[in-house]
């Protein structure tokens, strides 16, 4: 695409953003509801949520790169960043949330056949359907591959008991894509399959984890004699590690970006502690930390940038987003412990409505969970010194 | 933003890689080093260096250089870095060139740039004075006298400065901080020559009643604007010296534990050491695109470049230090050895990580600048 078809996408893209997003869609996020997961059961929030969703959906720009037959509108990477860029300018919302467009539709795109594509594409592409993840199980998380949730081989279709936990959204979703076992002879990596079935099955049960921030965004999901259709299986029977470990890289990605949208620490800083008589935060140790956080974001978000561009000009990501989603989390976890140094007492209040019963603390407690889902510190870093460093026995 | 390299930066960054490390090895630093030679550097090799292209990279072309760029020049440090290269490349092709290029009359352009682009005149910048990188804190001064100037000061860690045909001074005149041409033989100016702790060169110099001709000052009277875009040029291309230097550390200690066997096994299958080793790499990328950005924003003239440069500075005084520090632990006591080139480079990240601002003065900076 030349220059001059970018800048007519770009004042196209403009024209109808002014005319289609509506105005209640450009304030910022501030609740859990402001977030459209969509899905069979999803209350909007209000109509312009709804409204937003189905124009988005409808001009393909819940997933703009996606091909126009899978519900996508074909464009190219550049072509996304405009539109994302367009987006930022008027502070439009993010039409629709989903661990379908995040993990599911990739893998699908990459692995999924025909008739996989076209069944589930588009449910995810216009917020119909909503997923959930089911990866870890009791015994099985960092040391993933040691799943043991058993699939049973019925003919054409398989019988599947076992247990999932930290399922994201699971008591909310619609379907799932679920690791299971279907091979137990060989190796670990061997005999796991990709499949997907409705939570509607009967069978299924999941029950919300209440975690430390009092949220409950997980569950443990529990499977007893579920049938699973053997068309429901993506890619090769018992080769599903190479598909679960494409979906992590994604999910690391995703992970390590962090909120970006956050205000600069140093200025929830100087509202909550103020400043000296040469206009310096007055706890100077902690003016020290935040200053070398906001460099170390600074340079962190080159390093999302840079890593993207070498991965479009070619050279393959690799174990890399093992560093991102390292640093990434990293990172994120110390802002929030600087911002709640920054916060003091006020930051502590968890049920008020100064607080916004506990925006921050809850904020703050979920940070903790960033360094251990989509795989631990230290699994990341064990990654980096076997694939890139190549240090012996890692 | 161009973060990642384009086919002629690739190009040069493979020229530098091979000329680097067989011309001006970590092998000829020791050399230097054992033989007390009297530069400190090799003029032959600043020669070559001038014939690569490499003395005029942030020299405009009218001016006999090849205008490359800082990102380029930042390419070329990074391999001096890895190879702990003595050259004049800091103090006459940046830092001075810089200072000529920004603020210097047409006169004063022509006579010199082309100088220092053909590697003929070495030049060093007398700009710091105290223990610690501080602009701003300059008590050299220059008072008007007759048609010239007379300075009167002291200035300390001038790199090269026992070496250089030309000095360049940084002083106080009333209408703020000025540039002025010095010659190093001039009455009243004396050289101490300072070898440091990395066998590289620097120097105190006393100015004492100094005389120079009004021609001496470098263009105006207040040179703010040309300091700062010294200061932006020099630290960002320090940083990435300390990314070549950093990453070197960090490449030879990976390839040792890789080799020492203890308890029957390679040291580097130790989870202990595996862990901080991924992390020190992790820390190395998030450095690189600091370099990177600083530098491309400086290219490009962005206003926020100044910044960038700054920050970079900071990140990668930490990172290298942090390279150098587990490069001399995981080596276990022969790091403790002048046989072993971890040592070096632990001397050198020392020095680099000084030179215009260590990482707490710059997040000073950066606080500053955001008003907290």
């Amino acid at each position: 695409m030349s220059k001059t078809d970018l800048d007519t996408f770009r004042a196209d893209t403009r024209v109808w953003l002014e005319e289609n997003c509506p105005e209640e869609m450009r304030t910022p996020i501030t609740g859990d509801t402001d977030v459209c997961w969509g899905g069979r059961n999803f209350e909007f929030s209000s109509d312009a949520q709804k409204v937003w969703l189905e124009r988005m959906a409808a001009k393909g720009w819940t997933v703009p790169t996606w091909p126009t037959e899978y519900g996508g509108a074909g464009l190219t990477r550049v072509e996304e960043k405009v539109l994302l860029g367009e987006m930022r300018r008027i502070g439009a919302r993010s039409p629709l949330t989903s661990f379908g467009i995040w993990m599911l539709g990739p893998a699908l795109l990459k692995f999924g056949n025909d008739e996989q594509k076209a069944e589930h594409l588009p449910k995810i592409a216009r917020g119909e359907i909503r997923w959930c993840q089911g990866y870890s199980e009791p015994n099985a998380g960092s040391d993933l591959a040691a799943l043991a949730t058993k699939a049973e081989d019925k003919g054409d279709h398989w019988i599947v008991n076992g247990q999932k936990v930290w399922t994201s959204y699971a008591d909310k979703a619609d379907w799932i894509f679920c690791l299971v076992r279907t091979d137990n002879t060989q190796g670990k990596h061997y005999g796991i399959s990709f499949v997907l079935f409705d939570m509607e099955t009967p069978g299924v049960e999941a029950r919300p984890i209440k975690l430390i921030s009092g949220r409950s965004p997980f569950c443990e999901t529990f499977f007893e004699d579920v049938k699973v259709l053997k068309k429901n299986l993506v890619g090769e029977e018992n080769k599903g590690w190479t598909i679960a470990k494409y979906l992590l890289t994604h999910e690391r990605e995703g992970i390590g970006a962090g909120n970006s949208s956050m205000r600069p620490l140093h200025e929830i800083a100087a509202m909550s502690l103020g400043l000296d008589d040469a206009d310096r935060l007055s706890d100077p140790m902690l003016r020290a930390k935040i200053a070398e956080a906001e460099i170390d974001e600074w340079a962190f978000g080159l390093t999302m940038s840079r890593k993207l561009a070498e991965s479009k000009a070619g050279q393959s990501m690799g174990a890399d987003s093992s560093m991102l989603k390292y640093y990434g989390t990293e990172l994120n976890k110390r802002k929030f412990e600087l911002m709640m140094d920054s916060a003091g007492h006020d930051g502590l209040e968890w049920e008020s409505e100064r607080s916004k019963d506990g925006k921050l603390a809850r904020g703050w407690l979920r940070t903790k969970a960033n360094s251990i889902e989509g795989g631990t510190s230290e699994i990341q870093l064990n990654i980096i010194s076997k694939h890139i460093l190549q240090l012996p026995g890692a | 933003m161009a973060l990642v390299l384009n086919e002629d930066e690739v190009m040069l960054r493979d020229t530098a890689e091979g000329f680097f490390a067989d011309k001006a090895s970590v092998k000829a630093l020791r050399k230097l080093r054992d033989e007390r030679d009297e530069t400190g550097f090799d003029r032959a090799l600043w020669s070559e260096m001038a014939d690569m292209g490499f003395a005029g990279i942030a020299i405009g072309e009218d001016h006999g250089g090849v205008d490359m760029g800082f990102q380029a020049a930042g390419l070329l440090a990074e391999q001096m870095g890895r190879n702990l290269t003595a050259s004049p490349f800091l103090s006459t092709a940046i830092l001075a060139a810089t200072v000529l290029r920004e603020a210097g009359s047409d006169d004063q352009k022509n006579t010199w740039l082309p100088k220092i682009a053909s590697g003929e005149t070495v030049m060093a910048v007398a700009l710091d004075e105290g223990p610690k990188h501080n602009p701003a804190g300059i008590e050299t001064t220059a008072e008007k006298s007759g048609n010239g100037f007379r300075l009167n000061g002291s200035k300390a860690m001038v790199v090269d400065g026992h070496a250089a045909d030309q000095l360049i001074v940084a002083a106080k005149t009333d209408d703020g901080l000025a540039f002025f041409l010095v010659d190093p033989k001039a009455k009243g100016v004396e050289i101490e020559r300072t070898i440091m702790v990395d066998a590289h060169n620097s120097a105190r110099i006393d100015l004492d009643n100094v005389e120079v001709d009004g021609d001496a000052l470098i263009g105006d009277s207040n040179a703010e604007a040309a300091l700062h875009k010294m200061l932006a040029a020099g630290r960002g291309i320090v940083a990435a010296e300390l990314l070549g230097a950093g990453g070197e550390a960090f490449r030879s200690t990976v390839e040792y534990i890789k080799e020492r066997k203890q308890f029957g096994v390679a040291v580097g299958s130790f989870q202990a050491l595996q862990h901080r080793s991924s992390h020190l790499y992790s820390e190395l990328e998030i450095a690189r695109s600091a370099v990177l950005g600083a530098l491309t924003a400086l290219d490009a003239g962005d206003p926020k470049a100044d910044r960038y440069c700054s920050m970079a500075k900071s990140k990668l005084g930490d990172v290298a230090k942090l390279a150098a520090l587990e490069g001399v632990q995981m080596h276990g006591g022969v790091g403790m050895t002048d046989e072993y080139d971890i040592g070096l480079f632990l001397k050198r990240i020392r020095v680099l990580q000084e030179l215009l601002g260590d990482a707490a003065y710059h997040q000073n900076e950066h606080a500053k600048a955001h008003s907290f």
